[in-house]
């Protein structure tokens, strides 16, 4: 029987992967993410998780872990933040170039210098371009229903899934969850099938130096390219928009929780003023909109829920009617603007949308952001649209200039 | 239509010859003197630091010795370590030695 | 003549027709390491020269599986490795880190430190061919004093080789052998003991390198003989924290009568610009090395 607990949202991340049964957990403390790695310390030594634990002396060594333990065909959990992520970087690269289905939450902290342990998205956000499906969570019962998506996901496109969720605001807050039983996990997620098994049995050489060309094998067969193996990963990571919708439908199924959607909607059936977002500052965004409902303004949210792979048809679909655009995001692509704007704009061009669109940038290193100052904002940005000259900008949010 | 492999990673499968015949890379080459080579000699297995010794493992123990000149590489360090100076290197095309 | 050299497992698992160069001393131990590796083992493998002679995808010229990593993380790959088959039951393989001196004394030391002091069951195998000679000789913590690098074109290097046998040494782990390729069967017996051995296993391999070194390919095994005579590199193992000379370098320790340097270091183009005052260093380096072995192996 599913049971509701009051608990965090690291304590959530934890249970997901023992429902999971990961069979290996490497990883290395760093704040906001540790209590994961603790708790799952508790469910390792104690025997209520039957898994291997690697206690690493870094992060790199425990992406690294996951690649090869996820080789020999083990199901594998890790979790980070921040410079953690940040010190992954090339070990990300790697599990994806592997195709394999490594799960990881990342409690999302701003990145230094200066050091700051709060919360921003800056350290998902400049792991786009490494072929990870990137998830973001809005609460708590989010992070245990994602993480457990997550592997029926990665296990099925073979990439990787990053499950996001907001440092402090949901990992360290405590917020009634409903945990599935394990017999419903189980008849979720089937055990894991390696696509590459790599045995003491069957020589192989896994990854090794590839040509930019294509070139024969010893019998004959026509192998990939350097060029190749990345189309195949491109392909994989635009196939996983439909397995998120069908996975996430079949979870819902069982749970009666709604995941059919790369995005997750807020009134806006009839809204002209849409606010996109993702993780807790869309959730935010909702109390803003409840209140310019009650001054009549006809806003709504728009959740991004999949970032990678980018859900640009549900995007046009979801943005066709807006009158406003105000995308809320707490990174910044320096030099330039938002990361997830560029990437909303993007999705816009050429469908004949040219709604005028504002940019707030968020919350950076913890900066707090309040519904009301979301709901401040969204008139400031409608008042001065008027204007022909303010259609297309970028504002930093609580921040003195 | 080619057959084409199905991997969704890079897998290699073992084969000789992954940088084609090495033969090709020698500027010199060794050439036995079987009536110095001890096995010959002594007509049974015996010495074989030849084997031993090569780096690329193309050298087979028996009697006479051989090398498979399709892969030797030609670095000599058989000629160099044989106790009975049986091999030597001559240049490749010299093939009276 | 050796006569054990029939009891030498007769498959080779290094295919012909590889990439390695011409007289490769990697090339030649790595002949004998996976022979006494053999079967149930699987091997891990950062970007290295090993990496080449593994070969370019799709074909490789190793018949032992291998899983290459990135170049810091060898010694992670194989605890991952460990781990993996230990979580799917898989307890008979041996997990072999195979890695060059800059994977291991320079970019690979934190995982490896990381590994050993966790006790990972596997074996690391440092192939030291004192430089980065995968990207064309430059200098690495392991090359020795006075040798000339791509990144020590004019003045050489100006430190002494790290001593990275120490520092695993410190790790107390189960099992740590020197070996070289001018003595392939001890080579051999080395690796066949530590497979056997449970616990973290450190195996370094003094592997000359023709280009890099400035010498004729045919004089690898030459060099690598050199290097134990004049006690540049020593023969030796530890296991259970007691330390002991082998093979020649046993010898050499009993009679007393190592060469000097010079007579391995004048065959070497790397040494060309050593000055009078570096080599009289250098001498003084191995002299004071060869001491600390000789109290260690009578403690």
């Amino acid at each position: 029987m599913a049971e509701t607990i009051i608990m965090t949202g690291n304590t959530a991340a934890a249970i997901a992967a023992k429902l999971c049964q990961v069979q290996v957990v490497a990883a290395y403390p760093i704040t906001p993410q540790t209590s994961i790695i603790e708790t799952l310390s508790q469910f390792i030594e104690s025997g209520a998780l039957k898994a291997e634990y690697v206690r690493v002396e870094s992060e790199h060594s425990a992406m690294t872990v996951c690649i090869s333990a996820s080789t020999v065909g083990a199901r594998v959990f890790t979790s980070t933040s921040s410079h953690g992520l940040l010190y992954m970087h090339e070990q990300l690269h790697w599990a994806a170039g592997s195709r394999l289905p490594v799960v990881m939450c990342c409690v999302n902290r701003g990145v230094g210098a200066p050091w700051s342990i709060f919360n921003d998205q800056q350290d998902s956000i400049a792991q786009r371009d490494t072929g990870w499906i990137q998830l973001y969570c809005r609460d708590n019962q989010e992070i245990i229903d994602t993480v457990i998506q997550a592997y029926r996901i990665a296990e099925e496109v073979y990439a990787p899934v990053m499950v996001c969720y907001d440092g402090f605001v949901l990992s360290h807050t405590m917020m009634p969850v409903c945990v599935p039983d394990t017999e419903t996990v189980n008849s979720f997620l089937p055990p894991y099938k390696p696509h590459t098994f790599l045995s003491a049995e069957k020589p192989r050489n896994i990854n090794p130096v590839i040509f930019p060309g294509m070139r024969h094998n010893s019998e004959g067969v026509l192998c990939d390219g350097y060029m190749e193996m990345r189309y195949k990963l491109q392909e994989a990571l635009e196939k996983a928009r439909d397995v998120i919708v069908s996975v996430g439908m079949q979870y819902a199924k069982l749970t009666g929780r709604d995941y059919s959607e790369l995005l997750w909607r807020y009134k806006t059936e009839d809204a002209e003023i849409l606010l996109t977002g993702m993780g807790s500052i869309a959730t935010e965004a909702t109390v803003a909109v409840d209140q310019l409902r009650q001054e009549g303004i006809k806003a709504g949210v728009v959740g991004i829920r999949a970032y990678r792979p980018f859900p640009r048809k549900a995007i046009q679909e979801a943005l066709k009617n807006a009158k406003a655009l105000i995308v809320l995001e707490k990174d910044i692509s320096y030099g330039f603007e938002g990361a997830l704007c560029s990437d909303i704009k993007a999705a816009l061009y050429g469908t004949g949308l040219n709604a005028p669109l504002h940019n707030y940038i968020a919350g950076l290193g913890g900066r707090d952001v309040k519904a009301r100052e979301i709901y401040e904002a969204v008139k400031t940005s409608l008042e001065d649209m008027k204007s022909k000259k303010a259609q297309n900008k970028t504002i930093w949010i609580n921040c003195r200039r | 239509m080619e057959k084409r492999d199905k991997n969704i990673s890079a897998m290699s499968t073992p084969a000789i010859g992954e940088a084609g015949k090495t033969g090709d890379w020698r500027d010199m080459k060794p050439v036995i003197d079987h009536s110095k080579c001890i096995p010959s000699v002594k007509k049974r297995a015996a010495c074989y630091l030849c084997w031993l010794y090569c780096p690329e493992g193309v050298i087979k123990t028996g009697i006479p010795v051989e090398i498979d000149m399709d892969y030797c590489k030609g670095c000599g360090v058989c000629a160099e370590e044989c106790p009975a100076k049986a091999i030597t290197m001559i240049n490749e095309g010299d093939d009276n030695g | 003549m050796p006569e054990n050299i029939f009891k030498v497992n007769e498959e080779e698992y290094m295919l012909p027709g590889n990439r390695a160069c011409q007289g490769c001393g990697l090339s030649l131990a790595y002949r004998y390491a996976l022979k006494a590796l053999r079967e149930d083992t699987i091997l891990t493998i950062p970007a290295s020269c090993l990496t080449v002679l593994h070969g370019l995808y799709p074909t490789t010229s190793v018949t032992i599986p291998c899983l290459n990593c990135t170049f810091a993380s060898t010694a992670a790959s194989a605890a991952g490795l460990v781990a993996g088959l230990t979580a799917t039951g898989k307890t008979n393989t041996t997990v072999v880190a195979f890695a060059g001196d800059g994977g291991t004394y320079d970019i690979g030391i934190q995982a490896l430190s990381g590994a050993a002091e966790r006790g990972t069951d596997f074996i690391f195998v440092c192939y030291d061919n004192e430089g980065y000679m995968n990207t064309g000789t430059q200098r690495s913590s392991a090359t020795p004093m006075g040798a000339l690098t791509t990144t020590t074109p004019i003045l050489t290097k100006e430190q002494n080789k790290k001593d990275m046998l120490k520092i695993m040494e410190a790790h107390d782990i189960a099992y740590i052998a020197t070996t070289s390729p001018a003595y392939p069967l001890d080579l051999y017996d080395k690796f066949v003991k530590a497979k056997r051995i449970r616990g973290t296993r450190y195996m370094q391999i003094h592997v000359p390198c023709p280009p890099g070194w400035g010498y004729p390919p045919r004089d690898t095994v030459k060099i690598a003989r050199l290097a134990i005579e004049t006690g540049v590199f020593v023969l030796f193992e530890v296991e259970n924290g007691k330390f002991r000379f082998t093979g020649r370098s046993k010898s050499l320790a009993e009679k007393g009568n190592r060469l000097p340097l010079i007579n391995y270091i004048e065959r070497q183009d790397r040494f060309k610009k050593m000055s009078v005052e570096q080599l009289s260093r250098f001498q003084k380096f191995i002299d004071n090395k060869w001491h600390e072995y000789i109290k260690k192996a009578e403690a």
